[in-house]
């Protein structure tokens, strides 16, 4: 049965999937970019530079589509969850409107110059520009985690006679019960996700023999990335876990499949099977005795959350919930495991000969991507039906719009998105195909370059810091 | 301060946001909106990277205006939202393409690509700057609001009196792109855009003469507003002033200064929305939800205003310096890419 609710929060899910991809690449190469730029600035090594450079490119593209696919967001909540927005608005709007002004305008201020100004404002006001930029990404990811976290674990507000809430105490809302969970485990995963693309991208050209040493950085510092952040993703995930038990039990029930609350004698945990709405049992399980209990609450027989414990209507849709999440924590074991391969290669001084390793890190390198957008839609369909957990159902969120309106913005949005973001993809991609350029000649080589020597801006407009030789050009060559 | 006060000092900053993105956009906008009549690629080059290095940041400010509007004015966001609906949706598609196309036209490998992104870089420009113009209008003829959410359909806002604002909004902001340009370029592509900017100022004239007279009948108090005593006191010096400033625009332009037409324009634009500022007040969402009844709790407004009140200063500082940074006439070929 598809109607107007249905395909808002399809067009909800649909836009917010497409969004969020953009925003965890930028948050992550941001910060990577930010380190490549102190790096060279530190050693003078051009690799360094070279690196940057080729990042930065791919960067522009990725963060234009970020800021595109992400306005939309902005009046999503107007245009389909009106009353979302007119019942949770006072509490959630003003930590949205903190995002915009600690963090677009950081973001948008200072891109333009980290973009296209290093020969107008010289080498330390730069690298300033990108860790301004870094910040401002970092800061927006802190803000919207911390709404998305208030959705799911609500505090520090009341409910007034008209059904509309309001603030009682703003620190309890920013830092509500899973923000602090929720925060680390999605910066990590964007770390992630940038340092598999940029090893993946690193392994394509080392199998393609362009082993060149700005190609042979990349592939080391993004696998020392993999090796790192990965065992602390799962320490953190296990963490956020935790969390959710305490604050969300039904979620963790659906992620688990299990239907009634295990005795005394522990709950096993369930590795694959198939919950049933309708007979509220899980079919075809294969389980190991005591593990579930062990995980949820570290001791052998701990009890565990089941879907019965409430009514049929107020449960989630455990199979979504129960299949995301087996998605995301397999994927989060492989990328463990190439961690460690990769530590092995190293330990073994193969780590840019070794071929097999370069072909598995780069089919894995979209395997941090899928792995968020599943863990996304575990926390996300696992807080149904309500918008905001256990205060406002999702049913009395939405718009007064008729089934057409949003039917027809929804094919509008899959087509244009396919066609600007595939594109956009695709453009990105295919600069990842070439590998990155030693000591190239100004920001992009493949442009039609100005005429040599003359500066961009008026007479007499000579950068500063850097002795009026600028660093893109000059500096990179010699 | 009172709950009424810091309303008050909200919707002065919403207002404040979206006159900031209107000249700011509008001026990107318009320069989109003028690869109709500019052919070369080279040319096209130039225009775009005049606003490269702060169309993000222009943007920025809708942002600020949706997401403002949404934390200190979440029924007036509620209600306004869903009763646009196809206009809202559509400025967004626009904004996608046109933001898209800024990276993705130099890209292009070939010469097909390009112009497929040059369309949407047009086109993008174009929808975006209607749409927001259908809103305005749909806005100032009012909606229907009941039990707090909006009871109409989903083209109720489609009017004549809406489609005069759209196209008043295009107009206007293809003026603003063009005296943009005739600011940050020179040469050939600064003489037509001189007589680009003529022309569509006329234009612009005209169409905020037939707005200005056809918005008192949309709504008796705008009537009272604007013809009734003492109201004409406030709001006679508009029209006068709008009349001054054109004729500083005609002279700016035969004496072919670079910057003054582009300030007349911004200070027309800032005149016409403090036209509409004085109907507006003290309505949010007309005809019946004012400001203090849209407003979100006390403390929901003084939690933003305590931060506002620091970092919207901080803000047009840094923005401000991203704008020197990139000062001077961009040159033909001289690509920021």
């Amino acid at each position: 049965m598809i109607d107007a609710f249905h395909l808002a929060r399809i067009q909800f899910g649909f836009t917010v999937a497409f969004h969020i991809t953009f925003p965890a690449f930028s948050i992550g190469l941001a910060s990577y970019l930010m380190v490549l730029e102190g790096l060279w600035l530190r050693t003078g090594r051009t690799v360094y530079l070279d690196l940057f450079r080729y990042w930065i490119k791919i960067f522009s593209i990725g963060f234009a589509m970020g800021v595109v696919s992400g306005l939309v967001m902005s009046y999503q909540f107007g245009t389909n969850w009106s009353q979302f927005s007119d019942k949770a608005g006072p509490v959630v709007g003003p930590v949205m409107a903190y995002e915009v002004l600690t963090a677009f305008f950081l973001e948008a201020g200072f891109l333009g110059v980290m973009l296209f100004g290093m020969e107008r404002v010289g080498r330390k006001l730069h690298f300033f520009a990108t860790c301004m930029v870094a910040a401002g990404t970092f800061m927006s990811a802190f803000w919207i985690l911390s709404v998305n976290s208030w959705m799911q674990t609500p505090a520090g507000f009341g409910i007034g006679a008209d059904g509309r809430m309001f603030p009682t105490d703003y620190w309890q809302i920013v830092f509500n019960p899973s923000v602090f969970v929720r925060v680390p485990h999605m910066v990590l995963a964007s770390y992630l996700i940038v340092a598999f693309i940029v090893a993946g991208v690193a392994a394509w050209h080392l199998l393609r023999g362009r082993g060149t040493p700005a190609v042979r950085t990349m592939f080391s510092m993004a696998m020392w990335m993999a090796a790192i952040v990965t065992p602390l993703q799962i320490g953190m995930g296990d963490l956020h876990g935790l969390n959710t038990l305490e604050h969300q039990p039904m979620k963790v029930a659906a992620m688990e499949g299990n239907w009634d609350r295990s005795g005394t004698e522990g709950a096993p945990l369930i590795l694959f099977g198939l919950p049933n709405m309708k007979t509220e049992r899980t079919d075809y399980r294969i389980e190991i005795p005591h593990l579930s209990s062990l995980i949820l609450t570290h001791s052998w027989n701990g009890q565990v959350p089941g879907l019965k414990e409430v009514p049929a209507a107020d449960r989630p849709f455990a199979p979504a919930v129960f299949w995301t999440f087996r998605v995301m924590v397999g994927l989060g074991f492989l990328m463990f495991a190439v961690g460690l391969l990769s530590l092995v290669a190293r330990w073994r001084q193969t780590l840019f000969s070794s071929r097999w390793l370069h072909r598995l890190v780069l089919v894995m390198s979209p395997a941090p991507i899928v792995a968020m957008l599943c863990g996304w839609m575990t926390t996300e369909i696992g807080r149904q039906p309500y918008t905001v957990y256990g205060v406002l159902r999702t049913a009395d969120s939405v718009s007064p719009i008729a089934l057409p309106g949003i039917a027809t913005s929804l094919v509008v949005f899959v087509v244009v998105y396919f066609i600007v973001f595939g594109a956009g993809t695709l453009v990105m991609l295919r600069m990842m195909a070439k590998p990155p350029v030693a000591g190239q000649e100004g920001l992009d080589p493949g442009l039609p370059i100005r005429s040599a020597g003359i500066h961009p801006g008026l007479a007499g407009d000579v950068p500063q810091g850097s002795g009026g030789v600028s660093p893109l050009r000059g500096g990179a060559t010699s | 301060m009172s709950a009424e006060t810091i309303a008050t000092i909200w919707a002065g900053l919403i207002a404040f946001a979206v006159l900031a993105y209107v000249v700011l956009d509008g001026f990107d906008l318009g320069v989109g909106i003028l690869f109709a009549a500019e052919r070369g690629p080279q040319d096209r080059d130039t225009m775009v990277n005049s606003v490269a290095p702060v169309w993000d940041g222009n943007e920025t400010w809708l942002v600020l205006g949706g997401g403002g509007l949404f934390g200190v004015f979440p029924l007036a966001y509620a209600v306004i939202m869903p009763a646009l609906y196809p206009a809202i949706l559509g400025m967004l598609f626009g904004l996608i393409f046109r933001g898209v196309a800024f990276e993705l036209r130099f890209r292009a490998h070939s010469e097909r690509g390009r112009r497929l992104w040059d369309v949407a870089f047009f086109g993008g420009s174009l929808v975006a700057a209607l749409c927001q113009g259908l809103t305005l209008g749909g806005l100032l003829q009012g909606i229907r609001v009941v039990d707090r959410q909006y009871a109409g359909g989903w083209f109720d806002w489609l009017t004549p009196f809406t489609v005069l604002c759209g196209i008043a909004v295009v107009v206007g902001y293809t003026w603003l792109g063009a005296c943009w340009l005739i600011w940050r370029t020179d040469g050939a592509l600064q003489r037509r855009a001189r007589r680009q900017a003529t022309v569509l100022g006329w234009a612009m004239l005209g169409l905020i003469v037939a707005v200005s007279l056809w918005t008192p009948f949309l709504n008796p108090m705008f009537m009272t507003r604007w013809f009734g005593w003492p109201g004409i006191l406030l709001t006679s010096p508009v029209p006068i002033l709008v009349a001054l400033v054109a004729g500083g625009f005609a002279l700016s332009i035969r004496r072919k200064h670079h910057l003054t037409p582009f300030l007349c324009a911004l200070a027309i634009f800032t005149l016409c929305f403090a036209g509409l500022g004085i109907s507006f007040y003290p309505l949010m969402v007309p005809p019946d939800i004012t400001i203090w009844q849209a407003a979100a709790p006390r403390a929901s407004q003084m939690f933003v205003l305590v931060g506002a009140a620091v970092l919207i200063p901080l803000i047009l500082c840094y923005s401000g310096f991203s704008y020197w940074v990139f000062r001077g006439k961009v040159q033909p070929g001289a690509h920021y890419h």
